[in-house]
């Protein structure tokens, strides 16, 4: 596409976004609960977030860079880069949060058959069903390729038993990417992956209060449930190619956390209005580490795309970013001092302050713990012996 | 522009990165420190980089020079500092050039540089920390000025053919391009603890004629010569860092302690992936700068204080983790990554340290 062509797209884009994104979809969200995210029975907190949604579905928009026969957009890196800078420049908000669009996308499109992609990757885009993801269990977390939930081969279709913890909105969601067991002979060649629906008969979930007042985390049970084979991606024991690519877009997503957000950064609107020298320093040093890895966020995305990154660079990028982001929390909240102790006032915008610093201490451990990452530089990055 | 290096910015880095290792590797350096070598770094050698046109490299080609810009000044010094080459292609054909470009300095200086006969040095410093303050006054004098001071720190000060030296004048700062034999100006050469010299410059009333100012009186070039200096330190940093990793990445396969690969270690798999880390996060931020800086962007300022306090800090972090990991080994004067130690050391100090840079963001920021 030519430079003209391109301008050309961002006007346009421009101008639909103008026209379309409704005022209050460019104010900052103030907390969880303003973010959007689809699914059958969908939460909203105010009827524009349903609106904006929709709008950008239809366009495919949700998904810009995926191919438009699956919902997606069809647009160019180019322009999906374009996309993002003026959603970007009006603060769009963004339109759908989605383990769907995150996660599970990204490997319908590389295993899937062509009808789980028709099934599944149009409604993904359009918010229709929400995803949660069946991963660790409770003993096999960092371990995860020790899983047990099993998977029996019954005909046509396998029974499910077992339990799943951590799963992200396991009680919001409509249907499950879950790892099972199809082969116990072998550990990580004895893993399938399958997707099926929360209603089935059997499934069951549970939340799990966490130390910050919130609950996305749910213990799920599965009782005989009934999976057709048919909701088997990729080959039967092969769900480990399948769970680890999924896992490099999942740290991708994870380590975007240490950016911080558009609109302004509490930490240093803090110190703006006053800190003491040494809290100071650190931030300040901090914020050499934030930009600097700002530009690593920037250099991995364009050496993926052009396919120079190591495939374990994910791993890095999950590292550090989530360690910085638990940093910056920590610095916001002495840079605040008291009123971000506030559980719920006007002072702590509502407690998303001390509930959002609570939330960060997770980072390190979901999706692969620090130390998992650090195990994966050191072995398949840096090539240190076992 | 992709945020990696194109295919001829990685062809250049390749050059460099063999004629550097091959004619100027760790053991040169250590030669030159064991003979007490009183120039500092190599003639010979300097001549061989312009022969390749790697002294050119930001010259412009109307001028002669390769035209190219600060990525690819960057990938040049980066191999230095992994081989820890003593050269004045830092202070010479980046800072010096970057100040004169486009003056009528060019024409008299670029042949002797390009030639690789010609050598600069940069007179910034007063004090033990960068710190912007300039006490040096220059006076208007006749139909010149009078320099009156004293500079520390200056690389190459005591061989140099060139100084360019930044003094107060009546309404700012100045930069005048100054001949190593003008009369009043005494040089100390000061051997650091990386067995470079750095000379103590004294001016007692040093007279220069009107056209020795590069650029306007007052307004000096200093933001341009110090983001190019501030740039090439940290690719140099990103060499060093780089180079002491490789070697200690290399040693924890080869060492065994317990009658195993002490790399088999988690404790020091971990800390050795962090390190990794840290330095590649620094050398997208050197990137990010030099890129910045050649598109001319305004936000190159920021991007070049992030890029040298982040260099400064991963590139200590992996001196210090080399010396620990390497173990008693390491403490020795025979082996190499000591020298790594000490040159990051002197780098980390030169046109800025990591907590010089954090505040001048703080300060950008509004904090």
């Amino acid at each position: 596409m030519s430079d003209t062509d391109l301008e050309t797209f961002r006007a346009e884009t421009r101008a639909w976004l103008e026209a379309n994104c409704p005022e209050t979809m460019r104010t900052p969200m103030r907390g969880e609960k303003d973010a959007t995210w689809g699914g059958r029975n969908p939460e909203f907190a105010h009827p524009d977030q349903k609106l904006w949604m929709d709008r950008m579905g239809e366009r495919g928009w949700t998904v810009p860079d995926w191919p438009s026969a699956y919902g997606g957009g069809g647009l160019s890196p180019a322009e999906t880069k374009i996309l993002r800078e003026e959603m970007a420049r009006l603060k769009c908000r963004n339109p759908l949060n989605s383990f769907g669009i995150s996660m599970l996308g990204p490997a319908l499109l590389k295993y899937g058959t062509e009808e789980q992609k028709l099934e599944h990757l149009p409604r993904i885009a359009r918010g229709e069903i929400r995803w949660c993801q069946g991963y660790s269990e409770p003993n096999a977390g960092s371990d995860l390729a020790g899983l047990q939930a099993s998977a029996d081969d019954a005909g046509d279709h396998y029974i499910v038993n077992g339990q799943k913890v951590w799963t992200s909105y396991a009680d919001k969601a409509d249907w499950i990417f879950c790892l099972v067991r199809t082969d116990k002979s072998s550990k990580q060649g004895g893993i399938s992956f399958v997707l099926f629906d929360m209603a089935s008969e059997g499934v069951s979930t549970r939340p799990i209060l966490l130390i910050s007042g919130n609950s996305p985390f749910c213990e799920t049970f599965f009782d005989n449930v009934k999976v057709p084979k048919a909701n088997r991606v990729h080959d039967e024991n092969k769900g480990w190619d399948v769970a680890k690519y999924l896992l490099g877009h999942e740290r991708e997503m994870i380590s975007g956390m240490g950016l911080g957000g558009p609109a302004g950064d509490p930490m240093i609107d803090a110190a703006r209005k006053g800190v003491d020298p040494i809290l100071r320093g650190q931030i300040a040093l901090f914020q050499v580490r934030s930009q600097a890895f700002k530009a690593m966020s920037e250099r991995f995305i364009d050496e993926l795309k052009a396919g120079r990154a190591h495939p374990a660079q994910p791993s890095m990028m999950k590292y550090y970013g989530t360690e910085l982001n638990k940093t910056r929390h920590e610095l916001t909240m002495a840079a605040g001092g008291s009123d971000t102790l506030e559980w719920d006032s006007e002072a702590s915008n509502h407690g998303a302050a001390p509930r959002a610093w609570l939330r960060t201490k997770a980072n390190s451990i979901e999706g692969g713990t620090s130390e998992i990452q650090l195990n994966i530089i050191a072995k398949r990055i840096l090539d240190l012996p076992s | 522009m992709p945020l990696y290096l194109t295919d001829e910015q990685t062809m250049l880095r390749d050059t460099a990165r063999d004629f550097v290792a091959e004619h100027a590797p760790v053991s040169h350096m250590r030669r030159l420190r064991d003979a007490n070598d009183a120039t500092g770094f190599s003639r010979d050698l300097w001549k061989q980089f312009a022969e390749l046109g790697l002294t050119g490299i930001l010259i412009p080609e109307a001028d002669n020079g390769l035209g190219l810009g600060h990525v690819e000044a960057g990938v040049v010094i980066e191999e230095i500092g992994r081989n820890l080459s003593p050269s004045p292609f830092l202070t010479t054909a980046v800072a010096a050039v970057e100040a004169l470009k486009g003056t009528p300095h060019a024409a008299r200086w670029f042949p002797g540089i390009l030639a690789g006969e010609t050598v600069a040095a940069l007179a910034i410093d007063e004090r033990a920390k960068h710190d912007g303050c300039i006490e040096m006054k220059a006076e208007r004098s006749g139909n010149g000025f009078r320099l009156t001071g004293a500079k520390q720190f200056v690389a190459h000060g005591h061989v140099a053919d060139l100084l360019l030296v930044a003094a107060t004048t009546e309404h700012g700062t100045t930069l005048f391009a100054v001949p190593t034999d003008a009369n009043g100006l005494t040089a100390d050469p000061q051997r650091l603890a990386d067995a470079s010299l750095a000379a103590r410059l004294t001016f007692d009333g040093v007279e220069v004629d009107a056209d020795a100012v590069v650029g306007e009186v007052d307004q000096a070039p200093l933001a341009r010569l110090l983001a190019a200096g501030r740039t090439g330190a940290s690719a140099e940093l990103l060499g060093v860092g780089g180079g002491a990793m490789d070697m200690t990445v290399t040693y924890l396969k080869e060492r065994k302690q317990f009658g195993q690969l002490i790399g088999s270690f988690q404790a020091l798999q971990h800390r050795a992936a962090h390190l990794y880390s840290e330095m590649e996060v620094a050398r997208a931020a050197v990137l990010k700068a030099q890129q910045l800086l050649d598109a001319g962007d305004e936000r190159a300022a920021d991007a070049v204080s992030v890029a040298k306090a982040m260099t400064s800090l991963a590139t200590t972090l992996s001196v210090q983790e080399g010396i620990q990991m390497h173990g008693g080994i390491g403490m020795t004067d025979e082996y190499d990554i000591g020298f790594y130690m000490k040159r990051a050391r002197v780098l980390a100090e030169l046109f800025g340290d990591a907590n010089f840079h954090a505040d001048a963001l703080a300060q950008a920021a509004g904090y």
